[in-house]
């Protein structure tokens, strides 16, 4: 992980040969990693955006409508479109990952790898309608 | 003689999974209702007063300062790595780990005062 490693005296360099800045476009599977990678830039959006909506609705209700106005325009439903692709893509890949990053033993014996991709996706399902209910409980 | 240091990169990794847990499960719901459903006039948005008493609870209080920052850092720890491998820049390592573990520093800050200045 060093950025530059010390070499010893007469020791052989390895041989590395050069790769490309664009390494990651030649396969699929590199093309996905990167997108999945890129998908951190829209959660912090999300944070700004959030926060923007926490800082409105401290300031009041005339700031509160200003908020909901400003979200109104093309610009910033456009990349809320994007980063809710990116964060739904980063979400789906994230909980099909899940089994192979959680080894769960019940009475000695190994749970699915599907069961437990399937309750990450139920967990995903339950947030979601719960947090949608809180939300909407208070619509006009 | 190989060098033992002792690296923050374990915690730093458990900070980004909790992080990408908690995108996972909340970002979607909340992007589609504030980013395109009330926007787009699909749904009505919530009242102020709904808003005020939904996230000036102190439940939700510490829930959105301990999730912002949680997601701040799934976003340094992950940015961090695409511009170290997708782009290889790793001349410049120590700034982009500095702006990176900056920003959810500063970003961090800035959830905890807006949760706690709400009335």
């Amino acid at each position: 992980m060093s950025e530059r490693p010390t070499y010893t005296p007469f020791h052989p360099r390895w041989y590395r040969p050069p790769v490309s800045t664009w390494w990651w476009l030649k396969r699929p599977s590199s093309r996905a990693f990167i997108l999945r990678e890129l998908s951190s830039i829209f959660v912090a959006w999300f944070v700004v955006f959030f926060l923007l909506l926490v800082a409105a609705v401290g300031r009041g209700e005339a700031a509160y409508q200003e908020f909901l106005r400003w979200a109104t325009n093309p610009g910033s439903v456009l990349i809320n479109l994007v980063s809710l692709l990116f964060v739904v893509f980063h979400a789906v890949t994230w909980f099909n990952l899940a089994p192979r990053a959680m080894v769960v033993h019940i009475r000695g014996k190994r749970v699915p790898g599907k069961l437990i991709a399937a309750s990450n996706y139920g967990a995903w399902v339950v947030t979601s309608i719960l947090v949608a209910w809180i939300i909407l409980a208070g619509s006009r | 003689m190989v060098k033992r240091t002792l690296t923050l990169e374990p915690l730093l990794w458990l900070l980004f999974s909790a992080g990408g847990v908690v995108a996972a499960l909340v970002i979607p719901v909340l992007l589609l209702l504030f980013g395109l459903a009330f926007p787009l006039g699909w749904l009505s948005p919530p009242s102020h007063a709904h808003m005020l008493a939904v996230l000036g609870h102190p439940l939700s209080r510490v829930t959105i300062f301990v999730s912002c920052t949680l997601l701040l850092f799934h976003w340094a720890h992950r940015f961090r790595y695409t511009l170290y491998d997708g782009l290889q820049i790793k001349h410049l390592n120590e700034l982009i780990v500095l702006l990176c573990y900056g920003g959810v520093l500063v970003g961090s800050i800035a959830a905890g005062y807006l949760v706690w200045q709400l009335p």
